[in-house]
């Protein structure tokens, strides 16, 4: 049995409903059994900006060292022992949520602005942003924030070698936190970090030594967040900007890579085919996020989608520099850039029969 | 709702500009929900048609879904859409199918 904890700080205030991006942020931090999730927690939670932090843990066996580690944040906790993550757990990180839900609006528990959920080692966080997107209470008071990845410098690439369960938690992520980076070479690293970047193109890579403190832009920033939106998309803009030289082995099932499209895009010809691309190919669409130059919106739209579940829509008030092209990054799994790239094209000329072809980058 | 629908309830479809008001606020006035519907509606049937399928309005916000046979099907949003051109084509959709992108190309 696998129980989920719940930690609390303090504070208190009421609860409402809003628009996406006033919800309640929900960050997951996954990565690998000892890849260092509860450290990285641990120091995230000391950052002022965090103070008002609810954190729930799945962890095995009753009293997990995770729990006793993070256990001097808290004030209080909620054991609540059904299911598995990956497969039967999502009805109890339903009713977790929806328990602190009820006890922050009536008081039990103090107010809390951002809920980290801690996964097991060999998680999936899909079904957690599936959970997240599609319970009918849940989508109007949470919204899903950031993904973290902690891969231990030391055993991270053999365990992605050995574990997709590994490859899986890379492909998804936000940011990748490299952590033990003091006890391994730094060509060791490198080694890594290209590895990462295959798999990711947009995540933010941040290593991390032994003890180190993170800021909290870890956790605070995402596209949904007002103030650290603009940050967010130049971390993953910079990282794909970067990185293009890294080529795609095809032995790797599991790869990333971005389209560039110079004309606006037709967003209603877009949905039809990322709508389409998604029902039949969402298992193996990993990630998608993207920036694009919709015909007629004047300002950048946000698109971010895991597997089949897409976010709504978000937006930047400017376009980040004078470049205004689409671009979006696709992290798939046993599919080709050339392929999804003449689709989109094709597609998009349904709109604009005229238009020119987008150039992949 | 369906595992697969990436429906928010209550939001609309993320593929409506309605679902995302501030994502899609400074676009013209005269971009309405109803044309934004009229220009779906004419586009996909251009990808319908290669399953001998084709999408009319119903009533409210649903659509119905016509097969060559006469079964039909309502559907809410095009997730919903694509799960049933699924069944009443018998076949997969696919936009990475090259018969699909060259029949597109020659229009």
């Amino acid at each position: 049995m696998i129980p989920w904890t719940l930690i609390c700080s303090n504070g208190w205030d009421g609860d409402s409903m809003g628009e996406f991006s006033q919800q309640t942020p929900i960050n997951i931090i996954t990565g690998f059994l000892g890849s260092g999730k509860t450290t990285l927690l641990k120091g995230l939670l000391q950052a002022p900006d965090l103070t008002d932090t609810a954190v729930l843990i799945n962890e095995f066996g009753a009293v997990g060292l995770d729990h006793e580690l993070v256990q001097n944040v808290t004030e209080s906790t909620l054991l609540l022992d059904n299911g598995c993550l990956c497969c039967a757990v999502r009805g109890d990180l339903q009713g977790a949520l929806r328990d602190l839900l009820s006890q922050r609006q009536s008081g039990q528990v103090p107010h809390f602005r951002r809920v980290v959920i801690e996964t097991s080692g060999l998680a999936d966080p899909a079904p957690i942003a599936y959970t997240l997107l599609t319970d009918p209470i849940l989508q109007h008071h949470f919204r899903l924030g950031g993904i973290i990845a902690t891969v231990d410098a030391v055993n991270g690439a053999e365990q992605l070698q050995r574990f997709p369960e590994s490859v899986k938690q890379v492909a998804m992520a936000d940011r990748l936190i490299v952590t033990k980076t003091d006890l391994v070479e730094p060509g060791q690293i490198d080694v890594l970090h290209k590895g990462l970047r295959r798999l990711n193109k947009s995540a933010q890579i941040v290593e991390v030594a032994e003890g180190e403190i993170q800021p909290a832009a870890l956790l605070t920033d995402d596209m949904y967040d007002e103030a650290g939106r603009g940050r967010e998309i130049e971390h993953w803009l910079a990282a794909e900007a970067g990185e293009n030289a890294l080529a795609h082995d095809h032995a790797d099932r599991i790869h990333s890579f971005a389209l560039t499209y110079p004309a606006p895009l037709d967003w209603t010809a877009f949905g039809i085919w990322m709508s389409m691309l998604l029902h039949r190919h969402g298992d193996n669409v990993l990630r998608i996020k993207g920036l694009l130059n919709v015909a007629g919106v004047p300002t950048p739209v946000l698109i971010n989608g895991v597997q089949h579940i897409v976010h709504p829509p978000s937006h930047l008030p400017d376009w980040p520099g004078a470049n205004r092209h689409s671009r979006i990054i696709f992290i798939v799994r046993d599919m080709e850039q050339a392929t999804i790239e003449a689709s989109l094209a094709a597609f998009n000329k349904l709109a604009n029969p005229d238009a020119a072809p987008g150039q992949a980058a | 709702m369906c595992a697969l629908c990436g429906v928010l309830g209550g939001r609309g479809h993320w593929t409506e500009s309605a679902a995302a008001p501030e994502a899609f606020a400074s676009r013209p006035e005269q971009h309405t929900r109803a044309r934004e519907r009229q220009a779906r509606t004419r586009l996909v049937n251009q990808v319908l048609g290669h399953y001998g399928l084709k999408l009319n309005d119903w009533s409210g916000g649903a659509q119905v879904l016509r097969g060559r046979t006469g079964r039909t099907a309502l559907v809410n949003n095009l997730s919903e859409m694509w799960a049933a051109a699924d069944d009443l084509s018998r076949q997969d959709c696919d936009p990475l199918d090259p018969d699909l992108l060259e029949r597109l190309g020659r229009r």
